[in-house]
């Protein structure tokens, strides 16, 4: 019984064991498990599709332009003659590079931000809030535009400018959960008892803001997903031929009533992405204890 | 009370100022400017220094910003570098071509997601709530050019019932137009919709877990007269800033709207605009959207604050 | 025998769990209530009081259903009725005052349009006639100035005011019956007290049954003629009154009279092993069996049904006939009360005064104090070290912020406290030494929000050791262990987190983590407060025990006045953050008294049938303290005159160290609440 334990592996294991038992409260209800069986496919697909792809994404053939799905071509050609599967398979590889990156970026600096500025408290605070506040009253995808037209394409820059930009209502976010969980007589308590500001911060507050942060950060990633995919449709995204699910929509709008399939299958790739991420997020946030539908989009 | 309302008022102002602020000094921060943009490759020695003493842009800063400001509320945008045309004409109609999508939309989309999100939470996890709900989540996840794409398909395409693009003029008059534009308001309807229904779904399930409508109902009131007095007034209440911020951010989000339908609105001039390097137009178009947004919010702040009793007649604590 | 106008009839209500288990709630419940009689119906949480309430309305909260029984309401089952029956009995011949009135009260509608709604719906008046009778009904229930308060909404008026409109819409409808559930919680002291008696009132005047539902039994004594004493979802007892509380026939009852602290007791109460058995964790046998002092085998095979006694009570259990041959448990070991007289202070406060109010932006730029009436002013007081300092109070009283200054949150404006006469404690936080800091440890009042929920009860025990001791790796699992056992929880404990454990269980997790720095004074801050009654004896015997081993000195701040009667040496009474009395319990529990604490006790709920109730002053409530004079001034039923309002009362000292700060002259005042007592 005297086990000589240290406290130590005693903290992993409940991180752990909490971590475990937030999976199985999400994978218990029908949706949630979709959504996490979606996710994870995508993500497996994106890492393993150039190995498993049919052909070569550039293959070019006049020869067999907009074909009907076929055997040869699962979901058929497309108007330069490239298979849409391989496409399709391979389009979605650098939307979620760079969305998961992105987001993580987000939370991170966002979360931070927003922690600091809700212990801070103070003029300061009242300052940058009023800026935050101004930067949310900018058109998204009109800044998004701008600054991928005048810097850039590349990835990097996507990432950055998705990291900053989303991230800046997650200040707010952040700095309301910490408000909420300051508030709180654990906290007093560790004031009373001298506990350093570092360690109020990271051993108090953070656990307790981390959940509201990983929900916020699935709903992110999906916003960031429609962002990236709506730059791309734009042609202002990923630079052909690249395949990229949003320009395949975009290349395919023209010629829809002839073949229907060449926008298909992004459409439903694209789509099956999002739903999973939200769905996910969803009972994220239900296994959680959050109620995450009652905030507005930004 | 009214010290709150002028509160609120000096608040707005205040925003707009940091968002003219902030639209100016980004643009400026960009690589490059208004001359190099619009010359190019030419964009060197001689050439690239007239543009620029012509177009003022060798001042400082803080003066171009203040000139610019002055003129914008006056309506007066300067030029636009493109067509030499003063940009409050170019944008004039298209603005007023984004707000009636807009508006369009929001009188037909603001009322039936509030029907619909009551009908979903009233009649939970039942079978009219599965289908609402499911439907919402396809709306909300699959991004506009999707939804306008299949929509496209099915309407334009198969059945041939709407015009797929729309090719009347900017200028045309109001009934024309809107006859012509039945998908993109169905489309951006049918975003907005599914956004704000989920809002007034979860505030009604919440309201009806609440104590006060459990004691409504241990007082005998019938069921829907709880409904319309005890859960309504104190569900809709809070989801008045909510559906505001909603449209305010759907409406930035237009552009990929009017882009696939070739819709003239405002968000189509702005990809023009950035995709010709157009920055004075850019400029303009982001206040004014800035300033839309922020409208929408005040007003949602100053009706909320007028429907509410609890804000009303707060208590000094 | 006379028709009831209530029958429940072996009912059972429970829910189906997710592993498919029929969890049951209610077990086997039968209770009539014939017209014009009060029942009490007492239980600690979990007992499914609450539900036996709402399910005689036949409403069931969602997930639970009925699984035998019935529950009839003038010989109708009301879990058959149709929709439309339900609708006009509820409100009308039956009807609810919920629990918090505040939250009961639909925010968005003015509270006469509410009242209106239930004549409405339950006479035939016109317009005309129901306004009258809504001003007809808050009148009834002692509301003043009926006309301008109907046009009000909920959030503008106070708890008390909430919990009146609550009873007024329960009259409108001119009940037959009245379900309370648990209508005074949350109230102060004096507002609870006033509540009763109008309840009472009510009864007398109206003729109505009532069922009153309560943990607190002062409460329930003051109102019922009948009690039922529920357990594990199960009737335990039910009889007279007089009887249950003066010769409880079952040991579960036995055990909680004897765990309410008295007044005219110095002594901590008994408190009884064990909890209540989880929902459908009962085994077949009784469910009290582990806890009880007297089991034998049959108690744990066969569960026992209800029995009649000789003076026509109900029992559950199979040895009823001894419970009065039970001996009387051993008070716990009072530590030795320190040598006043000698210089053996802990800590000093000399005219200390405490401010919540921040300046404003102008105050800020003219750099200048907001010139505000302190929240907590002019405190004078020596506390010695080992003794038990109660503070006593109601809500707006200042003794939180006390505590909070003491331990370094919120500094004074002015005066100085002083620890050990040594170090002055007008710091921060942060301008003090670590071991001072440890040496001052705060205790909470609700152990769900002072632990971290996502910390384990060993991280949780970590901190302070980690901070004020540098322990780690096994020394510090060693004594964590340690610390575990002398709360009495075993060492598995170490490893689940807040939401795993009882009420009572995270209190003592809390009074752990104050140990764990050993130190010299401890500030409880309504500690038990928020505890079912046998759990509060048992902290508190946590509490006597601890001081007895380590010779912690304590401040309690709580405003019920019994709790701090069995433990405190001497009290501290404060009104709106200014001293009114002090001294050694007996002499301030004695008359003469302040006015202030003679309104004080007057409200105390004894479980006691024969406690009367002394209502001197009115439930209003004070939301500022006064600018100057006497503090409560405003309020005091022996206001002399002007000088009550102006000039601040001088401390008038009685013998052995007690004082009264009043200006009307001892001997008057021992001479006044004498009469007071014996007209009553």
């Amino acid at each position: 019984m005297m086990a000589t334990t240290n406290i130590e592996h005693v903290k992993k294991k409940s991180v752990f064991v909490g971590l475990l038992a937030v999976l199985s409260a999400m994978i218990s209800r029908p949706s949630g498990l979709l959504g996490l069986a979606l996710v994870v496919f995508h993500i497996v697909l994106a890492i393993v599709s150039p190995a498993i792809a049919p052909y070569d994404f550039k293959d070019v053939n006049a020869q067999i332009i907009l074909n009907t799905p076929s055997y040869e071509h699962w979901f058929g050609t497309d108007s330069l003659g490239r298979d849409v599967l391989t496409r399709t398979m391979l389009g979605g590889r650098q939307a979620l590079f760079v969305t998961t990156i992105a987001t993580v970026l987000a939370i991170a600096w966002g979360g931070l931000l927003g922690v600091l500025l809700g212990l801070v408290g103070g003029r300061l605070d009242e300052l940058l809030m009023r800026i935050v506040d101004a930067f949310l009253c900018l058109p998204w995808i009109l800044v998004l535009l701008l600054i991928v037209v005048m810097v850039g394409s590349e990835s990097g820059v996507l990432i950055l400018t998705l990291g900053f930009f989303y991230g800046i209502p997650v200040i707010r976010m952040a700095r309301a959960a910490t408000h909420d969980v300051v508030a709180r007589d654990f906290v007093t308590a560790a004031q009373a008892r001298g506990e350093s500001r570092s360690t109020i911060v990271w051993r108090e507050l953070v656990p307790n803001v981390l959940d509201v942060l990983l929900v916020e950060g699935a709903m992110r990633w999906s916003w960031m997903l429609l962002a990236f995919s709506s730059l791309s449709f734009l042609g202002f995204g990923i630079a052909p031929p690249t395949p990229d699910w949003g320009l395949m929509i975009s290349n395919s709008l023209s010629i829809m009533a002839l073949a229907p399939w060449t926008a298909l299958a992004p459409v439903v790739a694209l789509s099956s992405l999002i739903i999973g991420i939200n769905l996910s997020a969803d009972a994220l946030a239900k296994a959680v204890g959050i109620d995450r539908a009652q905030r507005a989009p930004v | 009370m009214v010290k709150l309302i002028a509160r609120r008022l000096a608040l707005g102002v205040l925003t707009i100022v940091l968002v003219s602020g902030i639209i100016f000094v980004g643009v400026q921060a960009l690589p490059g400017d208004s001359c190099t943009a619009y010359l190019g490759r030419a964009a060197q020695g001689k050439r690239l220094e007239n543009c620029r003493r012509d177009f003022g842009l060798e001042r400082p800063v803080l003066a171009r910003y203040i000139e610019w400001t002055l003129g914008a509320v006056r309506g007066d945008f300067g030029v636009s570098l493109k067509g030499k045309k003063p940009i409050s004409e170019t944008v004039g109609t298209r603005f007023r071509n984004t707000v009636i999508l807009g508006i369009t939309a929001s009188i037909l989309g603001v009322p039936l997601a509030i029907l619909l999100g009551i009908i979903a939470a009233l009649w939970r996890d039942r079978l009219p709530d599965l289908w609402v709900s499911t439907t919402a989540i396809f709306a909300m996840t699959i991004p506009e050019f999707v939804s306008s794409t299949v929509l496209i398909l099915i309407f334009s395409v198969w059945l041939g019932w709407l015009p797929g693009i729309v090719i009347t003029r900017p200028d045309a008059p109001l009934f024309e137009f809107l006859s012509d534009i039945i998908l993109p308001i169905v489309v951006l309807a049918f975003v907005m919709t599914a956004h704000i229904l989920r809002m007034v779904r979860t505030s009604v399930i919440d309201v009806l877990a609440s104590d006060y409508v459990q004691m409504a109902q241990l007082k005998g009131v019938p069921y829907w007269q709880m409904v319309f007095k005890h859960v309504l007034p104190n569900a809709l209440l809070p989801t008045i800033n909510l559906v505001a911020l909603t449209i305010a951010w759907l409406l930035g989000g237009t552009l990929v709207i009017e882009v696939v339908f070739n819709y003239p609105g405002l968000g189509r001039l702005m990809v023009q605009a950035i995709f010709f390097r157009d920055l004075a137009m850019v400029q303009a178009i982001a206040l004014i959207l800035a300033t839309l947004y922020i409208a929408l919010n005040l007003f949602a702040d100053l009706l909320t604050l007028v429907a509410n009793p609890r804000l009303r007649t707060m208590r000094s604590s | 025998m006379y028709e009831s106008l209530v029958q429940v009839k072996n009912l059972g209500i429970g829910f189906t769990s997710q592993t498919e288990l029929v969890i049951p709630i209610l077990r086997n419940i039968d209770l009539p209530i014939s017209e014009g009689e009060t029942i009490g119906l007492v239980g600690e949480s979990g007992c499914g009081k609450s539900t036996l309430v709402l399910a005689m309305m036949g409403y069931l909260k969602s997930g639970l259903r009925v699984l035998e029984g019935e529950s009839q309401f003038r010989g109708r089952n009301v879990f058959d009725m149709d929709k439309k029956t339900l609708e006009e009995i509820r409100g009308g011949e039956l009807a609810l005052i919920p629990q918090n009135a505040g939250q009961s009260l639909t925010p968005s509608a003015r509270v006469g349009r509410q009242i209106d709604e239930s004549v409405k719906l339950h006479t035939d008046f016109s317009k005309k006639q129901r306004h009258e009778r809504i001003i007809e009904l808050l009148s009834q229930v002692r509301l003043p100035q009926p006309q301008e308060l109907m046009k009000r909404y909920p959030h503008e008026l106070s708890g008390g005011q909430q919990q009146r409109v609550a009873i007024a819409m329960a009259l409108a409808g001119e009940p037959d019956v009245l379900l309370l559930d648990e209508p005074t919680t949350g109230l102060d002291v004096t507002t609870q007290a006033h509540i009763l008696e109008l309840l009472r009132d009510l009864a007398t005047e109206t003729g109505t049954a009532m069922v009153y539902v309560s943990h607190d039994l002062g409460a329930i004594a003051r109102v019922s003629d009948r009690i039922a004493v529920m357990y594990a979802g199960e009737l335990v007892l039910e009889g007279s009154a007089r009887q249950v509380l003066k010769r409880p026939a079952h040991p579960y009852a036995r055990g909680l009279l004897l765990s309410i602290p008295r007044l005219k007791e110095a002594v901590v109460p008994a408190s009884m092993p064990g909890l209540p058995p989880p929902p459908g964790g009962a085994s077949q046998g009784c469910a009290f069996a582990d806890r009880c002092p007297m089991t034998e085998q049959l108690c744990r095979d066969k569960r026992p049904t209800l029995e009649p006694t000789a003076v026509q009570e109900l029992v559950r259990c199979h040895f009823f006939e001894r419970v009065e041959q039970l001996p009387l448990p051993e008070p716990p070991k009072r530590p030795d009360r320190p040598n006043l007289d000698e210089v053996n202070n802990i800590l000093r406060f000399d005219n200390v005064a405490i401010t919540y109010a921040k300046p404003s932006i102008v105050d800020q730029i003219l750099n200048r104090q907001p010139d505000v009436t302190p929240t907590v002013d002019k405190i004078d007081l020596t506390i010695c070290r080992g003794e038990t300092v109660g503070l006593v109070g109601e809500s707006g009283s200042g003794k939180s912020t006390i505590l909070r200054s003491i331990a370094g949150l919120w500094p004074p404006k002015s005066g100085t406290i002083t620890y050990d006469e040594a170090e002055n404690l007008n710091t921060s936080v942060a301008e003090r030494a670590k071991d001072l800091l440890r040496c001052i440890q705060l205790i909470f009042q609700n152990p769900d929000a002072s632990l971290n929920p996502r910390h384990t009860v060993a991280e949780i025990l970590a901190q302070p050791l980690k901070l004020y001791f540098g322990l780690g790796g096994d020394e510090l699992r060693e004594r964590s262990v340690i610390l575990l056992e002398r709360v009495r929880l075993r060492a598995n404990y170490l490893e689940r987190l807040p939401g795993q454990l009882s009420g009572g269980e995270k209190q003592r997790v809390a009074v752990a983590r104050a140990f764990a720095a050993e130190p010299e004074l401890v500030l409880c801050d309504e500690v038990t407060s928020a505890l079912d009654v046998s759990v509060q004896a048992a902290v508190l015997h946590l509490l006597t025990q601890l001081q007895v081993d380590h010779g912690t000195t304590y401040i309690f701040v709580s405003h019920d006045l019994a709790v701090v009667r069995a433990l405190a040496d001497r009290v501290a009474v404060l009104y709106q953050g200014r001293l009114c009395e002090m001294g050694p319990s007996e002499s301030v529990y004695r008359s003469p008294s302040h006015p202030y604490t003679e309104v004080l006790l007057g409200a105390v709920l004894e479980p006691d049938p024969d406690a009367e109730l002394v209502l001197a002053a009115e439930d209003a409530v004070d939301l500022f303290p006064p600018a100057k004079g006497c503090p409560f001034h405003r309020r005091c039923p022996r206001h002399v005159g002007d000088i009550c309002g102006n000039e601040t009362p001088p401390w008038q000292p009685t013998e052995f160290g007690h004082a009264i700060r009043c200006h009307i002259p001892l001997g008057e005042l021992r001479d006044m609440q004498y009469q007071s007592i014996t007209t009553h």
